[in-house]
């Protein structure tokens, strides 16, 4: 039986979810290495946009940066960032956006600016917005990958730097985003989805040897179970040899 | 027609105590070299603007040349954070600073606008998101024509864009290629406008991909090779990764900073 670690399980995962020939819109990090194991597996023809502009990259290695050089030379066109965030993302030409968070909610509301109630005085200071929130307005779908952890997982999140799906029903109909916004959120112990009555967030699986307790307890709020609680097909050894070739390359 | 000076006449000239700067280039381009010269020259109480701080605004929040900050993404990308940055935010250190803070889309549309000669541009964010409630430039309009909700960001007219560029012709013209970010835009934002550049060549062999900034919106070229270095030039030479991780173990502590700078910056 193989064995995997908690960033490889997110990984793996996370890219069953891309199908060949969709367009995925590529944030730094986790994000970058789903995609690109992907393209290396089951979907050749991914296409990829990173934010700094390249169009259909195609990077051997794994950037260390949204804009390394490697990128721009593999990809089909580099275009500037104001084309890039108006025209592909607000033009509503991209099918899947990843996104991570320093904390997400039941809701899916996301939160990459400041950990502590006052802006002002932050407890703790996060990197800020960067593309995030036109990815989760303006992507048909987004995925949310990060480690399930208690300090994460929260009721409500300090700070909306990117919208999710509630509370309220007009979360995303008021503002008039065409995205149907997070509707996966895949962690180290799990998949949790949109209740399609509410868009509470609902467990739908767990990775093989993870108990729901386990979820519970690292999640800040009565996380719901599916009825039907599926668990996760365990990682293949040709998908784990592809992910590692891709990491040992980077 | 810009004019061909020395990097240290160009930041004297165009950079002002209390002036508004943008030293942008997404990753690719980020003039690290006038930035330091910001630095030797002690320039202070600076409105510095860049979607992406990276280390040059680090360093430049660190040396206290810093009074207000427009940013988007503040991290140090694939590594961690910025603790200069962070240090000013968290504990005032060495001075207090100001953020402004916006989305990638909404401080490019903030340039955009200033690019355009227009008080505003709209675009589709901010909505239901709490940057919208705290960004200052960020107003929300109905539609004249539909009703849809709408952000409006207001425009952002640079006193100072720096820039680093592959190169330039003796008459001043801009030649760039590869990742431009917001070069155009910061270049027609931007009252003035300072290029430094790898190489001064007498013809601009152009390339797939390339633009040439004609010399009337370019007020000053600085002959810098090595002028973008941590980050990188297409064609001239790749970012320096290990520098990148690096900076935490020299910006972590105020102290092996200040050292650093010193030795590294004020002292070159």
């Amino acid at each position: 039986m193989p064995v995997w670690t908690a960033d490889e399980i997110m990984s793996v995962v996370g890219a069953r979810l891309l199908r060949d020939g969709m367009s995925c819109f590529v944030g730094i990090g986790i994000p970058s290495t789903v995609a690109n194991l992907a393209r290396n597996t089951h979907a050749p023809n991914l296409f990829l946009i990173y934010e700094a502009g390249p169009l259909g990259a195609k990077p051997y290695r794994l950037p260390l940066s949204i804009g390394d050089g490697e990128l721009a030379e593999t990809a089909d066109s580099v275009v500037s960032v104001p084309e890039v965030f108006n025209y592909w993302l607000q033009g509503g030409h991209i099918d899947v956006g990843y996104l991570s968070a320093a904390q997400i909610d039941r809701f899916g509301n996301l939160n990459t600016t400041v950990i502590g109630p006052d802006y002002n005085q932050p407890k703790v200071r996060l990197p800020g917005a960067g593309g995030a929130p036109e990815i989760a307005a303006h992507c048909r779908e987004v995925t949310v990958i990060m480690r399930h952890a208690k300090r994460a997982f929260v009721p409500q999140v300090d700070f909306v730097t990117s919208v999710g799906l509630g509370p309220a029903p007009d979360t995303r109909s008021r503002p008039g985003f065409r995205g149907a916004g997070p509707i996966n959120v895949i962690t180290d112990l799990g998949v949790l989805k949109p209740d399609p009555h509410d868009s509470e967030l609902t467990l739908v699986a767990v990775h093989p040897g993870v108990e729901v307790q386990d979820v519970w307890d690292r999640t800040q709020w009565p996380l719901r179970v599916a009825t039907r609680l599926e668990v996760t097909d365990a990682p293949t050894s040709e998908e784990l040899a592809a992910l590692r070739d891709l990491k040992s390359r980077s | 027609m810009a004019e061909h000076l020395g990097l240290s006449d160009a930041i004297f000239r165009y950079v002002q105590d209390g002036d508004t700067v943008a030293l942008e280039g997404f990753t690719h381009l980020i003039p690290f070299a006038a930035g330091h010269e910001i630095i030797r020259q002690q320039k202070r109480n600076l409105t510095v603007s860049r979607m992406t701080p990276d280390l040059i605004y680090d360093q430049l929040i660190g040396a206290g040349c810093v009074r207000k900050l427009l940013f988007s993404w503040g991290g140090n990308p694939g590594v961690g954070s910025l603790y200069r940055f962070r240090d000013a935010v968290e504990n005032g250190w060495p001075a207090p600073i100001e953020l402004e803070e916006h989305s990638h889309a909404g401080l490019t549309n903030r340039y955009v606008a200033g690019a355009s000669g227009m008080p505003f541009t709209v675009m589709k964010g901010y909505l239901g998101t709490s940057l919208g409630e705290i960004a200052p430039h960020v107003r929300f309009l109905d539609c004249p024509f539909t009703g849809e909700p709408v952000a409006a960001v207001r425009a952002l007219n640079p006193d100072t864009g720096i820039l680093h560029a592959q190169r330039a012709d003796r008459a001043g013209n801009v030649q760039v290629w590869g990742i431009s970010g917001v070069f155009r835009e910061v270049v027609m934002a931007s009252r003035q406008v300072v290029v430094t550049v790898e190489e001064v060549v007498d013809v601009l062999e152009r390339r797939p991909g390339d633009f040439v900034i004609p010399s009337m919106a370019v007020t000053a070229v600085c002959e810098v090779p090595g002028g973008a270095w941590p980050s990188y030039v297409q064609d001239h030479y790749e970012r320096d990764n290990d520098w990148y991780r690096k900076w935490p173990e020299v910006s972590r502590d105020r102290d092996v900073f200040s050292a650093w700078l010193d030795e590294s910056v004020m002292g070159a």
